[in-house]
């Protein structure tokens, strides 16, 4: 797989180089251990999070994830609320990108003339590129109030029949999440959905053509053939939604209630670390919020080898697109 | 890339003419739908941020509630020393492991560290500060910049590392060959010849894991914490512009929330002026990729 960088030295070489050996020994052993630290360092955070978050752990066992109780005073904690506003408020990011990011891949791959493409690829490279903090503070001043003047009000009175758009419209909340999330997220979906088809081979497209399909059935037909590979690009995109701090922080409200409306405040598990780590003044109080982020770390792990495993198989094991995320 | 626009076939049925302009169609609405956050980001950025945007609030130090004229210098020295150090610690190691894996990566033990790097990458920054709190403040018994430090550089070795190893696979195999021909032994070859000739692609990642860890700030709300006065002093809280962002923001004066703007401007240049160098730097050793 992996092309030898030197062959085997014939044996005059082998004698010249003899004594320098210990040399060649030593710089391999030197990057060797580079590498080794890389290991160690991995291995260093997991044994942080599990040494930390053993107290907890000990303390409450599985309940600590089914429990929706967090009293710090009393000392009670039950991580159900973070957990259930992870997953909605990743969930929420993901139905609104998954659709717009998947048009903007299809456009930018197939339709784009020159100029507009280079325009959107820049766009997309841009908002890769802003801190989480921006965004943050941009969904906390500017889109907040938006919401909470214009969108939820008219939501509420219109489909307000359902549980999702009921409530006070309070601006920030899950909503206000779940769009900034979704925004932060559109990069990795249209960035590896566009390498994906372009990967696919272009027979596929003219075939379709040439039995008579309609432009837009024929590029059906090789996003169709890109699947598996997009469902990667999106399950990627979800790992980068669930570990998302400071934007979600800023704007989620920060109430460990559990509400299925989505004008109502939530918080997430990184979000709950971010407030409460510094000012958390038990042992058991610090070691639930370790254990929170234990079970994120193990969470994003799981997905992100899921979806580029997904999408390794996909562009037959090109390590470029799938790290591009 | 794509053929050129095809006819639509004769006799077609009006709803597949329709279906076909229909999707076309929404292609187009999303690709420009993607550009409405961008330019509202920007716009409100430099409608909110450029009315402070003058020298006196890159020179002075905040200064307390109402009273006028506070600046962020300490926050913008903080950043830099703090994205500094993450450097100095992980542009070795990364360079080294990318090298190695490169150049001897083979077998068991190559697989995990690749594994490992692609696994590092995709750790939320949260955790990373979790772990850095563990390893760095805990047994220091205080916040410090050392601990910023640390938690930015492991969030900038994957980069590093994996870009590394792809710059010098692409490094030709005659290079080596040349330089072992003329009797140089393994280690110089790879030292004076296959990493210089990679230096371009290895300076790019740099760049790009420096830009992103710039505008970390998870990472440093339990490590290098923050610090409203001057400081330098390396096992002290340290401030950093994100951290300056996150508290401005939240705090409920009006003053500071336009400071809070400011500095998003701020570190927005800083980010941006950081990938254009990176852009520059790619056209150049790629020719445009």
């Amino acid at each position: 797989m992996r092309k030898e960088a030197f062959g085997p030295p014939s044996v005059s070489a082998r004698k010249a180089r003899a004594s320098r050996i210990p040399w060649d020994a030593a710089y391999q052993n030197l990057l060797g251990a580079f590498a080794l630290f890389v290991f160690v360092v991995a291995a260093l955070i997991v044994y942080e999070c599990a040494r930390g978050a053993s107290p907890a752990v000990l303390a409450y066992g599985w309940r600590f994830l089914v429990s929706s109780d967090w009293d710090p005073v009393a000392e009670h904690f039950g991580a159900l609320p973070y957990l259930f506003g992870t997953a909605m408020s990743s969930g929420l990011a993901l139905l609104l990108a998954v659709p717009l990011g998947l048009g903007t891949a299809v456009f930018l791959a197939e339709l784009a003339p020159k100029g507009v493409g280079k325009v959107v690829s820049f766009v997309i490279e841009a908002l890769a590129s802003i801190p989480s903090i921006v965004y943050g503070i941009w969904g906390f001043f500017v889109l907040a109030p938006f919401l909470r003047t214009a969108i939820e009000p008219w939501l509420g009175s219109h489909l307000g029949f359902i549980p999702l758009f009921q409530g006070f419209p309070f601006g920030i909340g899950m909503l206000d999440a779940g769009i900034v999330l979704a925004i932060m997220i559109l990069p990795t979906i249209v960035s590896l959905t566009r390498e994906l088809l372009l990967a696919t081979p272009r027979s596929l497209l003219e075939a379709s053509l040439a039995l008579g399909s309609t432009r837009s059935e024929a590029i059906a037909v090789v996003v169709d053939a890109a699947r598996p590979g997009i469902l990667g690009a999106v399950i990627l995109a979800l790992g980068r939604a669930l570990g998302e701090t400071m934007a979600v922080t800023m704007v989620i409200g920060n109430t460990n209630r559990i509400s299925l409306s989505l004008f109502a405040p939530g918080a997430t598990m990184s979000s709950v670390i971010a407030n409460e780590l510094t000012e958390a003044t038990t042992a058991l109080h610090q070691a639930s919020l370790i254990e929170i982020a234990l079970v994120l770390f193990l969470v994003t792990l799981l997905v992100n080898a899921a979806g580029r495993l997904l999408v390794l198989w996909a562009t037959g094991g090109r390590r470029d697109v799938a790290g591009a995320a | 890339m794509s053929p050129a626009r095809p006819e639509l076939p004769v006799g077609l049925s009006w709803w597949r003419r329709f279906g076909n302009a229909a999707a076309l169609g929404a292609s187009w609405v999303c690709a420009a739908v993607v550009i409405v956050p961008l330019a509202l980001i920007v716009w409100h950025l430099l409608a909110k941020g450029l009315p402070e945007f003058r020298l006196s609030f890159f020179t002075n130090l905040p200064k307390p509630v109402g009273e006028p004229g506070g600046g962020m210098a300490n926050a913008i020295v903080g950043t830099l020393i703090l994205v500094g150090l993450g450097g100095l610690i992980a542009v070795p190691i990364g360079v080294g492991a990318g090298v190695w894996l490169a150049e001897y990566g083979r077998g068991r033990f190559a697989a995990l560290v690749r594994y490992t790097a692609d696994v590092l990458a995709g750790v939320p920054s949260i955790v990373v500060g979790v772990a850095a709190y563990g390893l760095v403040v805990a047994p220091m018994h205080r916040f410090s910049a050392i601990a910023g430090g640390v938690a930015l550089a492991i969030l900038m070795l994957p980069t590093i590392v994996r870009a590394t190893e792809e710059v010098v696979l692409l490094v030709p195999r005659s290079y080596r060959e040349a330089a072992l021909a003329l009797g140089a032994p393994r280690w110089r070859a790879i030292q004076e010849v296959v990493i210089p000739s990679a230096s371009a692609g290895i300076v790019t990642a740099i760049v790009l894991a420096i830009a992103r860890a710039a505008g970390e700030t998870a990472p440093l709300l339990f490590t290098a914490l923050n610090n409203r006065f001057w400081s330098l002093q390396l096992d002290q809280p340290m401030a950093s512009l994100p951290a300056f962002i996150y508290d401005y923001a939240k705090a409920p004066y009006e003053d500071w929330n336009r400071q809070a703007w400011t500095a998003a401007l701020t570190l927005l240049f800083v980010v941006t002026i950081l990938s254009g160098i990176l852009r520059l730097s790619l056209r150049r050793s790629q020719g445009g990729r």
